[in-house]
């Protein structure tokens, strides 16, 4: 093949890559355009992707003004206890933190944190008991049913147990953490341990037959045949379930918070959607579109790290 | 010598779902410290289930297996084994599946530059010294073999189980790889059960070739010494009568014998492999 057509393939490879998504964008954007013209609310229009843009700048500069506000309030307090000190050494000057209310960004940090740290104990409980189900026909079975029951309850449901659990059991003068915050995360916690505790077992149950072998042969004690052999064969499937459970969890803990009035994006949204002023729906499509967006990049950072630590690099492409 | 490993009378039953499925009955074979036993036969007829049962990954119906006059109950390192698909840990390097191997076998025995030492000398042995740092992944079928062997032999086994170590190599690659194992043994003397369906390769390597009966019920058949004066070379073999000789008796045994009529859907005859599965 000349140079000079394997670079015009090449470019067209490129172009592919490129061009074709951002066509298929391009098409639903004039698409959902479209469609946000013909719906009249109550609140005024559907939101068309131009009034979602717009919101994003506003609720960008409402953060930053918002800041400004807190720095201000800081350094006015400051300003006076230094005033107070210096007319009276005896005085011990107040601190109060600023009650502001949280802004957009405040709101995404708050969902990000609630819904790594409901993850990461999910993880921690899911992984070591898919591992021992994997490896126990018998546990399996004894284990399978209520895995199957509980798979599929909605987050809904389980929260008002949650809290009203947490309530009775979380009782402290000084919490570390905000009851608000240990809701949303054991709701996150229940619905996507799941996946990974499957995914897990099932890893573990399909090692290849010849690497179990090979452990036999060698005589492996238990803990370093399970170290060696049963957990670096199943990262596969256990990063699968992480994928799917991250997915899971992030779906969930949106409507936790929008349900339980939980600090966080859900709140927004129907903080939004109970103000009902004429910008409500374009700031919960806003709301809509920074949800998904950060639901894909956690998965695409999942992707990157299975990638880093799993051998099977394949797997990790997909 | 002494007898080193006597498979003494084992009859294998596997339950089926449709009943018990006797796999092997009544195989007794004796095999003597340093020497290369070849299990041939068709498919099917229990020779992987044989070597498995040395291996102590099956636990026989009845009779038992004696190596040095102790009972064999569970898989160990004495008896290593080379898998047909090579078996490496795909996350190791070929350095790591060969020490995964001497850690196991050797702690507490050797320092840990002994260690090193031997996991070199292992893989020098099999002629892989360029691939240590490779993932099995990143080598062909002949060179993860030849790491297969070499995590066996590093384990210092009394006897090596060979499951079809070279069936899934090409013709060339498979001679290659038979000329290397004839040098290794030169070398090492081990006692040696490999299983195979290729007579050539039986022949060539063995010094008794142990034929077995079509399943089910399976047993040993006929054994065949092998006399011919080593080191071995096929090519001055091809045309030595006394090979030749052996060559036919073995295809005799398997052709004429033990002809297998298989019908042509093999799925329903193929009962021993379902139970195995399952």
């Amino acid at each position: 093949m000349s140079p000079l057509k394997q670079t015009l393939l090449n470019l067209n490879t490129h172009a592919k890559t490129v061009l074709l998504p951002v066509i298929g964008i391009a098409i639903f954007l004039f698409l959902w355009t479209i469609a946000a013209n013909s719906i009249n609310t109550s609140l005024g229009k559907f939101p068309a992707p131009s009034s979602v843009v717009t919101q994003m700048v506003n609720l960008f500069d409402e953060h930053n003004a918002e800041r400004d506000k807190a720095d201000a309030f800081y350094e006015r307090q400051e300003v006076r206890n230094a005033k107070r000190i210096a007319k009276d050494p005896e005085y011990v000057p107040k601190v109060r933190t600023y009650t502001g209310k949280e802004t957009f960004l405040d709101q995404i940090i708050t969902s990000l944190v609630t819904v790594m740290s409901g993850f990461i104990l999910a993880a921690a409980i899911a992984i070591p008991l898919g591992i021992a189900i994997g490896l126990s026909k018998g546990l399996n079975t004894a284990i399978n049913p209520i895995i199957q029951i509980f798979k599929p309850v909605s987050p809904l449901a389980w929260l008002p147990l949650v809290t009203m659990a947490v309530s009775a059991l979380y009782v402290s003068d000084d919490p570390y953490f905000a009851k608000s915050f240990i809701n949303s995360l054991i709701t996150v916690t229940l619905c996507s341990i799941w996946p990974m505790i499957i995914n897990t077992s099932v890893g573990v149950a399909g090692i290849n037959k010849d690497w179990d072998n090979v452990s036999k042969v060698l005589s492996l004690p238990k803990l370093k045949h399970i170290q060696k052999i049963v957990l670096p064969a199943a990262i596969p499937s256990i990063f699968t379930g992480m994928r799917m459970s991250l997915g899971v969890a992030w779906m969930v803990l949106i409507a936790a918070e929008m349900l339980a009035q939980n600090p966080g994006l859900g709140k927004f949204v129907w903080d939004e959607f109970q103000n009902g002023s004429s910008a409500s729906l374009s700031r919960i499509m806003t709301a809509v579109v920074v949800i998904g967006f950060i639901g894909f990049l956690l998965d695409l950072i999942m992707q990157k790290i299975q990638y880093v630590v799993s051998w099977d690099k394949a797997s990790a492409e997909r | 010598m002494s007898t080193l490993l006597n498979i003494s009378n084992i009859d294998m039953v596997f339950p089926t779902p449709k009943g018990d499925f006797t796999a092997l009955k009544n195989v007794d074979l004796q095999i003597k410290k340093g020497e290369f036993i070849s299990l041939i036969g068709h498919s099917g007829c229990g020779k992987s289930t044989v070597l498995n049962v040395v291996a102590g990954l099956y636990q026989a119906t009845s009779g038992g297996v004696l190596l040095n006059n102790k009972e064999v109950s569970k898989p160990g390192p004495e008896r290593a084994v080379v898998f047909q698909n090579h078996s490496l840990l795909p996350w190791l390097t070929c350095y790591q599946n060969v020490e995964l191997a001497v850690k196991e076998v050797f702690k507490g025995k050797m320092t840990g530059q002994e260690m090193k030492d031997w996991i070199n000398h292992n893989i020098s042995l099999v002629h892989m010294d360029h691939a240590t740092d490779k993932l099995p992944d990143e080598i062909s079928g002949g060179m993860k073999q030849r790491i297969g062997i070499a995590r066996a032999l590093a384990m210092q086994p009394e006897v090596l189980l060979m499951d079809e170590p070279f069936g899934a190599l090409d013709a060339l690659t498979r001679a290659h790889m038979q000329d290397s194992l004839m040098e290794i043994q030169d070398e090492l003397n081990n006692t040696v059960i490999m299983i195979t369906h290729d007579v050539d390769e039986a022949v060539l390597l063995s010094d008794r070739i142990v034929m077995m009966t079509n399943g089910p019920s399976a047993t040993v058949g006929e054994i065949l010494e092998v006399n011919l004066p080593r080191p071995r070379n096929r090519i001055t073999l091809a045309k030595d009568p006394a090979y030749n000789e052996l060559r036919a008796k073995v295809l005799e045994f398997l052709y004429e014998k033990q002809r297998k009529v298989e019908p042509i859907t093999t799925k329903t005859a193929n009962t021993k492999k379902t139970t195995k599965v399952a």
